[in-house]
């Protein structure tokens, strides 16, 4: 795996730059968040319905073998391939073996997180394989060679010019042209030139049901069922905690995805799919990259709850403000902060700090998955593991011995005096990066300490 | 009723007067307040930036300073989550978890073991309130916007005891302000662009001062107000709480 990657604290240094994209960024979001808190809001059993989505999934995690056995019988009587991958060159290697059975050298792909957790179309395009990307979003980051800032929006880093001028590039659209509705137009057009000459289509899986083999995906594009319907093959790619016992749980989880995502009240195409039609071929293809690991992490194995539903990122203030790309993983935001850890620990040390421990996501996530908490627990996991910054933990050492001590702490000196020494957001030198753009707290004539001393104790 | 007076370590360093303002407070509405000299500082700057293994002294330090209080009081939400979800001693985690349970953010002390609700203050000022997260968010001081449940504010519920003062209201009453401990300078950038969005609100709505529980976060939005040289001012709630008509 790549080692070299931008911080997320400087990533975002850089996205700040431009101040009013920031705030164009932050409100958009905030605007997606407020949609979903008047979709939550409007039902009165919300909470409830969270609640049992995670115990739901709760139960899945704890009987993940079992449902995944019932799940390959199933699909198998329904006459689908299934296949297994341990990890993401595997999952890679069965995509594209399907694919060169077939003879095949172009693909559509509709929106699959995993595929780009696999990085699949890299991958595929070094065995030459085209992939077109059928979301909008997802075709238009694609066009610019960029990975998805966003796990349900994926070009929400974009404003319509940027649009405009990558359609100009890519499809010949007018310069300057940056009318929504003109340039949904030129992408229709282009993709449905696509969706009949391709004849191989990938989706992802939103839910996989054990009952019955089923696999339902979720888009508001309709371009999943129209790659999937009118390809001969149609290959679906899964991690595998994407497993509910039940058709009947669908109920739950269908309510709460679209609520929480864009505050819809339903996706406008969930797709069920069962089995092949006549003289169509369908795989399935279930994943763990490291979910299984995951699973084994007791602090951790909540996270595979994870709907996708992107909820985390809309509401988090520091994601609204640093942009999907700063996270350097193909899920950014709150969720990715604490699932990628468990892929790459060393390359991904810095994600789970790159929060205020706030909370927000937490009580927005539909699943109930405690991100605040883990992301406090993947902190102390990267410090013991060594991937701390040695100036970090030189601070915290002496932070520590002081605080530990009351006689030093007391006489540190003048009062303030030892903290502006070392208390990281006061220390008192023009390098300190509190001092860029934030004046100094004013050290007071004498601590609280020494007013107590000299005006209450007796 | 004996209560110990814990006040987080930059209070004590670098805004005595909210000591001050909390200690007056709690004596006038009946309390017999002590402030253990050893204390220093929770742990929580080295826990949340994952040194959650070297806060074992700060933890017995604090068992020693505490035990035995009837109640423990601190004017900041954040020392006080700190504290009630991460303070154990091996060899005393009886007593350690006594002081989990003992331990008040001063505003839900006011509202819920004293149950005020008369308070004898005056402050004649368009305010602002700062919801700091880990006290709503963790201790629960007031409804969360996310969730789809009845409102409440303790902190809220004070201030409109208190005469004169006119309270806005936020077009995000509940965003996070930035601060986030030693993340206000390790990711810089981000923490002083919410801090600018979040004083903007305030701004937005005319306001004289901006109130809150957590003196991190006001002193993180104080940096930026300062720099960019705004006449808003930011004042802790205990200051208001504990303010008379002079
Ligand atoms: S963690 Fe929760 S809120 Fe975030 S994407 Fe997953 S399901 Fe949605």
């Amino acid at each position: 795996m790549e080692s070299k990657v931008l911080e997320h604290s400087k990533a975002s240094e850089v996205f700040n730059k431009d101040k009013e994209r920031v705030g164009w960024h932050d409100e958009t979001l905030w605007f997606v968040r407020s949609k979903r808190d008047k979709a939550a809001h409007n039902i009165p059993d919300w909470e409830l319905l969270r609640s049992t989505a995670s115990n739901i999934k709760h139960n899945v995690l704890s009987n993940m073998h079992d449902y995944l056995v019932e799940f390959e019988k199933n699909a198998l009587a329904n006459g689908v391939h299934v296949h297994w991958a341990a990890d993401a060159e595997e999952h890679n290697k069965i995509v594209h073996g399907i694919i060169a059975k077939h003879g095949v050298t172009r693909m559509v792909k509709s929106k699959s997180m995993l595929t780009e957790e696999c990085h699949l179309n890299d991958y595929l395009a070094k065995n030459g394989v085209e992939v077109i990307d059928t979301d909008l979003g997802e075709r238009i980051v694609q066009l610019r060679d960029e990975p998805p800032s966003h796990i349900v929006l994926p070009a929400i880093h974009l404003k319509k010019e940027d649009v405009g001028e990558t359609f100009h590039i890519h499809l010949g659209t007018e310069k300057g042209n940056k009318d929504p509705q003109y340039l949904t137009e030129a992408a229709r057009h282009h993709l449905r030139e696509t969706f009949l000459t391709r004849k191989i289509a990938l989706t992802g899986v939103n839910f996989a049901v054990a009952q019955t083999g089923e696999f339902v995906v979720c888009t508001n594009e309709g371009n999943a069922d129209m790659g999937a319907h009118l390809a001969d093959v149609h290959i679906a790619c899964m991690g595998f905690e994407k497993l509910i016992p039940r058709r009947e749980h669908l109920g739950v989880f269908l309510r709460l995805l679209a609520r929480s995502a864009t505050g819809q009240p339903i996706t406008t195409y969930s797709s069920h799919f069962k089995k092949p039609r006549e003289g169509q071929e369908m795989h399935i293809v279930i994943v763990d990259n490291g979910r299984s690991t995951q699973l084994g992490r007791e602090d951790f194995r909540n996270s595979l709850k994870c709907i996708r539903c992107g909820a985390c990122m809309n509401t988090c203030p520091v994601y609204r403000r640093s942009g999907g790309h700063s996270y350097h993983n193909a899920v950014a935001g709150p969720i990715g902060s604490i699932l990628a850890p468990n892929l790459d620990m060393r390359k991904n040390a810095d994600l789970p700090f790159a929060s205020t421990l706030c909370g927000s996501c937490s009580n927005v996530c539909p699943v109930k998955i405690d991100i605040h908490d883990q992301l406090y627990k993947w902190r102390q996991v990267i410090v013991k593991e060594g991937y701390a910054t040695t100036s970090k933990k030189l601070g915290m050492g002496a932070m520590t011995f002081t605080l530990s001590n009351p006689a030093i702490y007391q006489t540190g000196g003048k009062v303030g005096r030892w903290f502006m020494r070392n208390i990281p957001f006061v220390v008192n030198n023009g390098l300190n990066p509190w001092f860029k753009n934030r004046e100094m707290p004013e050290p007071p004539k004498e601590s609280f300490r020494e007013w107590y001393l000299n005006n209450k104790k007796s | 009723m004996r209560v110990g007076l814990f006040i987080p370590c930059y209070v004590d360093q670098f805004y005595p007067q909210i000591g001050v303002a909390t200690l007056e407070l709690l004596e006038k509405l009946g309390c017999e307040v002590h402030f253990p000299l050893n204390q220093t500082c929770c742990g929580q700057p080295m826990a949340n930036s994952g040194f959650e293994h070297l806060t074992g002294g700060c933890n017995s330090l604090f068992i020693d300073n505490f035990e035995g209080f009837d109640y423990i009081v601190c004017p900041s939400g954040s020392c006080t989550l700190h504290i009630k979800e991460h303070l154990h001693e091996e060899k005393r985690e009886e007593k350690a978890s006594t002081i989990r349970k003992r331990v008040y953010e001063l505003t839900e002390f006011l509202t819920d073991v004293l149950k005020v609700e008369n308070l004898e203050a005056n402050f004649p000022h368009r305010v602002g309130l700062h919801q700091s997260c880990h006290g709503q968010r963790g201790l629960k001081l007031a409804q969360m916007s996310e969730l789809n449940a009845p409102f409440f504010s303790k902190p809220e519920q004070l201030l409109k005891q208190v005469k004169q003062l006119d309270l806005v209201s936020l077009s995000r009453k509940d965003e996070c302000c930035g601060f986030g401990g030693t993340f206000c300078v390790t990711e810089e950038a981000i923490s002083v662009r919410m801090g600018q969005d979040r004083v903007k609100d305030h701004e937005d709505k005319n306001v004289e001062f901006i109130t809150g529980g957590d003196m991190s976060c006001l002193m993180h939005l104080e940096g930026i107000l300062r720099r960019q040289q705004s006449p808003v001012k930011v004042i802790h709630i205990a200051e208001i709480l504990n303010s008379t008509v002079k």
